[in-house]
């Protein structure tokens, strides 16, 4: 590389000096090219700016439905959006159990790439698979390090506790889901781990620049460093770190095992959370059980350029497709947070207070949430309330 | 329905029968829904959505009449907030704050063409609309050129797209005399602006199902400039496996272009290529006429004739031909999610064109552009 570098270099003067001769040949010329690159890796070092692809205030986005559930709610979005005049057109690519090969992942990898945003369904993963999970891949590939989940209790929908508001971060790409493991000696497997300081850092960063960003008032780092003293020990210790650079965002750390028995027994304590991979899993599904289950709690993951928005809880609902019991308040407040990430807030609005108008108003509810309403009659009733904001925001314009 | 559930209620109706009476009413309109189309309408059309028109100079005030009068007979649910700007006769200009604020708020516009003088009366380089698009940052011009069924040329059934940066360049306003009788025009070429282009590019293929992209460039002469411009459309390229990429240079890419145009999909190009290229292809087709043009930038999208000639020595002699800026406003409407109004307005003036009974002068007919104007509006009606 550094020969490399030198050589063109030498070339770029010989080039300069040539220039006047005009008697460059075919060499030269794609030297000189290669020049023009590697002045350019030198001369910038700017961070690549978030990809999008929004042209005249249209945007183009990602779409995979995955499986399960997922294709029928992705018809149901593409509906709701139509009546609520979202500049957004769809790019579908099919990432599901049919289509699981190293192919058609690149497909879905390139076009998150293109687009920068996308919106997902969970892809089903077998346990002999091979590969591990593709949402797994995905979200390490394109380096979506935080996972986002707002949890919220809803007004009208019967739980054992109320007034839950927690966020729940969690680091997406390391941690126990590495892919690292082996069998050194038969009967025995190592599974890694892995923790590093820049990685923790980064999310804790990002958990405290949430905060402030969202009015939060406290953030709680979870943990399991009385144990793995020196990989959650790390974890921990970067919290700590970048919390003494927000000094008005309190800090608190908690052992998971405690912290899983004090959300079940007073999850009202909690504020912003960010846990490492595995206990971000595990805590999310808890969290996301005590306000109303999947159906009701949508996820984001964030990273750097790109980002994916899915329902919170990630699990594809198989057993309940193609019944139209299916809850789909989950992935239409997932796309609200895209539209919102995007920048169109006003129709971000729209949509999100529809649905929830839907669940705490007119208390149409899903089995999920026990009601008897279809996810169609849902829908509709989102679909009712877009139709009459959509009337008074085009009619103010006179 | 609700009166029904009052009768039943007084009547001493048990709960629970109400309750299913509830539900069964409930469903029905639910199924009676679902019987609807799916596809269209979108519940736009309560409202009207405000849209900023620049009528440009030569002939471009008579034919946005043209439009309006097409709009109008169409029910389009689109309202015009009007801005006279000129560089050939500047004084009776709209504010240049107030027409850029208008676009910015609107998103969308509708743009005639502002003609530019040629000789250098001292003052700024930068024209009137380069000031605009650098000004709103419209980087991306397409110009979709397509045979229209009915007007002869020597070409048929073309259909290709040619995406222009239009922000760099050759179109700097940079040129100095550095010694007296020796002037410097500076060509500027950037990867950050290169490789926008080549992503909307492909972008666009991949939105409109397009299967390949030709980068045009002159990188044999001009190695470092448009070598970087072709090097930033191969980068992207690998982006996009599906769509095949080709680059020409603009020479073979002109000769190729008269006589197998064929063979060209989507074409992306810096900002001098493209202007000519654009002229080129609007002849292939039947002229500056017939093709429409959109440009974009982030957040705004403007739509206007493909080929830029304001038809000066035309102007007030009712020969003009509508037809671009009629294409342009129908794009307009997709864009805006209005696609039945676009196709209503669309089908109506390719009916009338394909007929060949009311033609302007430049399609071979002898008719005037009111006569043609109101063949469109007859055909919306029939």
């Amino acid at each position: 590389m550094a020969s490399g570098v030198g050589r063109s270099a030498s070339v770029l003067r010989a080039f300069v000096s040539n220039f006047s001769l005009r008697t460059l040949s075919n060499e030269h010329f794609l030297s000189g090219l290669r020049c023009v690159s590697c002045l350019h890796k030198r001369g910038y070092s700017t961070p690549a700016p978030t990809v999008r692809a929004q042209y005249g205030g249209r945007h183009t986005v990602t779409l995979m439905a995955g499986d399960g559930v997922g294709p029928e709610l992705m018809g149901h979005v593409k509906q709701v959006f139509r009546y609520a005049g979202v500049p957004v057109d769809f790019e579908e690519i099919r990432l599901d159990r049919e289509h699981n090969d190293s192919e058609a992942f690149r497909q879905a990898l390139l076009a998150v790439k293109r687009n920068g945003t996308a919106l997902k369904g969970s892809v089903e993963t077998g346990i002999d698979s091979p590969t591990g999970s593709l949402n797994a891949q995905l979200r390490t590939e394109l380096d979506l390090f935080a996972s986002v989940i707002k949890v919220q209790s809803i007004p009208g929908v019967q739980t054992r506790h109320d007034n839950i508001d927690v966020v729940i971060i969690r680091e997406n790409t390391e941690g126990e889901y590495s892919n690292l493991e082996h069998e050194n000696v038969p009967g025995v497997v190592e599974s890694l781990k892995i923790i590093t300081a820049a990685k923790s850092t980064r999310i804790a960063r990002y958990a405290f620049n949430y905060a402030v960003e969202h009015g939060r008032k406290k953030v709680t780092a979870v943990h399991k460093a009385n144990i793995m003293k020196l990989g959650d020990g790390l974890f921990l210790e970067c919290c700590r770190k970048v919390s003494e650079e927000f000094p008005q965002i309190e800090f608190e750390s908690m052992i998971i095992d405690n912290c899983s028995m004090q959300m079940v027994s007073r999850p009202q304590q909690f504020d912003v959370m960010v846990l490492p991979n595995l206990y971000g899993n595990i805590v999310g599904n808890i969290a996301a059980g005590l306000t109303g289950g999947q159906g009701v709690v949508p996820g984001m993951n964030i990273g750097e350029n790109y980002a994916i928005f899915e329902s919170g809880t990630r699990n594809s609902g198989r057993s309940i497709a193609g019944k139209d019991i299916a809850n789909p308040a989950a992935m239409l407040l997932a796309s609200a947070d895209l539209l919102e990430h995007i920048g169109l807030k006003s129709h971000s609005e729209l949509i999100r207070d529809a649905v929830i108008k839907v669940i705490v108003e007119d208390k149409i509810h899903t089995p999920d949430l026990g009601g008897q309403a279809t996810t169609v009659q849902v829908v509709q009733a989102v679909i009712g309330h877009v139709r009459e904001k959509t009337k008074q925001w085009y009619s103010h314009v006179h | 329905m609700e009166s029904a559930m009052r009768i039943f209620r007084s009547r001493g109706v048990s709960k629970l029968t109400h309750q299913l009476l509830k539900r069964c009413l409930h469903s029905s309109t639910v199924a009676r829904m679902a019987i609807t189309p799916r596809s269209e309408p979108v519940s736009h059309p309560e409202g009207k959505q405000r849209v900023t028109l620049v009528p440009g100079d030569g002939v471009g005030p008579e034919i946005m009449s043209s439009v309006q009068a097409v709009f109008t007979d169409a029910g389009v649910p689109v309202e015009f907030e009007e801005f006279h700007i000129s560089e050939v006769n500047p004084k009776m200009n709209a504010k240049h704050d107030d027409v850029i604020n208008s676009f910015l708020t609107n998103g969308v516009g509708l743009k005639g063409i502002i003609a530019t003088p040629t000789h250098f009366k001292g003052g700024v380089l930068q024209t009137l609309n380069m000031r605009l698009r650098k000004e709103m940052d419209l980087y991306a011009n397409v110009v979709h050129v397509k045979s229209l069924p009915g007007v002869r040329t020597r070409h048929n059934n073309l259909d290709f797209l040619i995406i222009r940066e239009q922000t760099e360049g050759e179109y700097s306003a940079l040129e100095h005399e550095s010694v007296s009788g020796v002037v410097e025009s500076l060509k500027i070429i950037t990867r950050e602006k290169s490789r926008r282009i080549a992503k909307f590019a492909f972008d666009y293929a991949t939105k409109h199902g397009r299967s390949k992209v030709t980068a045009v460039h002159k990188a044999n002469i001009m190695k470092l400039g448009d070598g970087l411009f072709l090097e930033c459309c191969q980068e992207i390229s690998e982006l996009y496996p599906k769509i095949q990429f080709e680059s020409m240079i603009i020479d073979n890419c002109c000769m190729q272009l008269v006589s197998n145009p064929y063979q060209f999909d989507v074409m992306v190009m810096p900002n001098l290529y493209g202007n000519i290229v654009d002229n080129l292809a609007a002849g292939l087709v039947g002229g500056a006429g017939v093709v429409a043009g959109e440009s974009y930038s982030q957040d705004v999208a403007v739509f206007q004739p493909g080929a830029r000639h304001s038809f000066a020595q035309a102007m007030g002699r009712d020969i003009a031909n509508p037809t671009a800026m009629i294409l342009s406003a129908c794009n307009m409407l997709k864009h805006m999610h209005l696609e039945y109004h676009s196709k209503l307005i669309e089908d109506a003036l390719l009916r009338v064109i394909k007929a060949g009974k009311v033609l302007t002068p430049d399609m071979n007919g002898f008719s005037t552009m009111s006569d043609f104007t109101n063949a469109i509006v007859h055909q919306l009606h029939s």
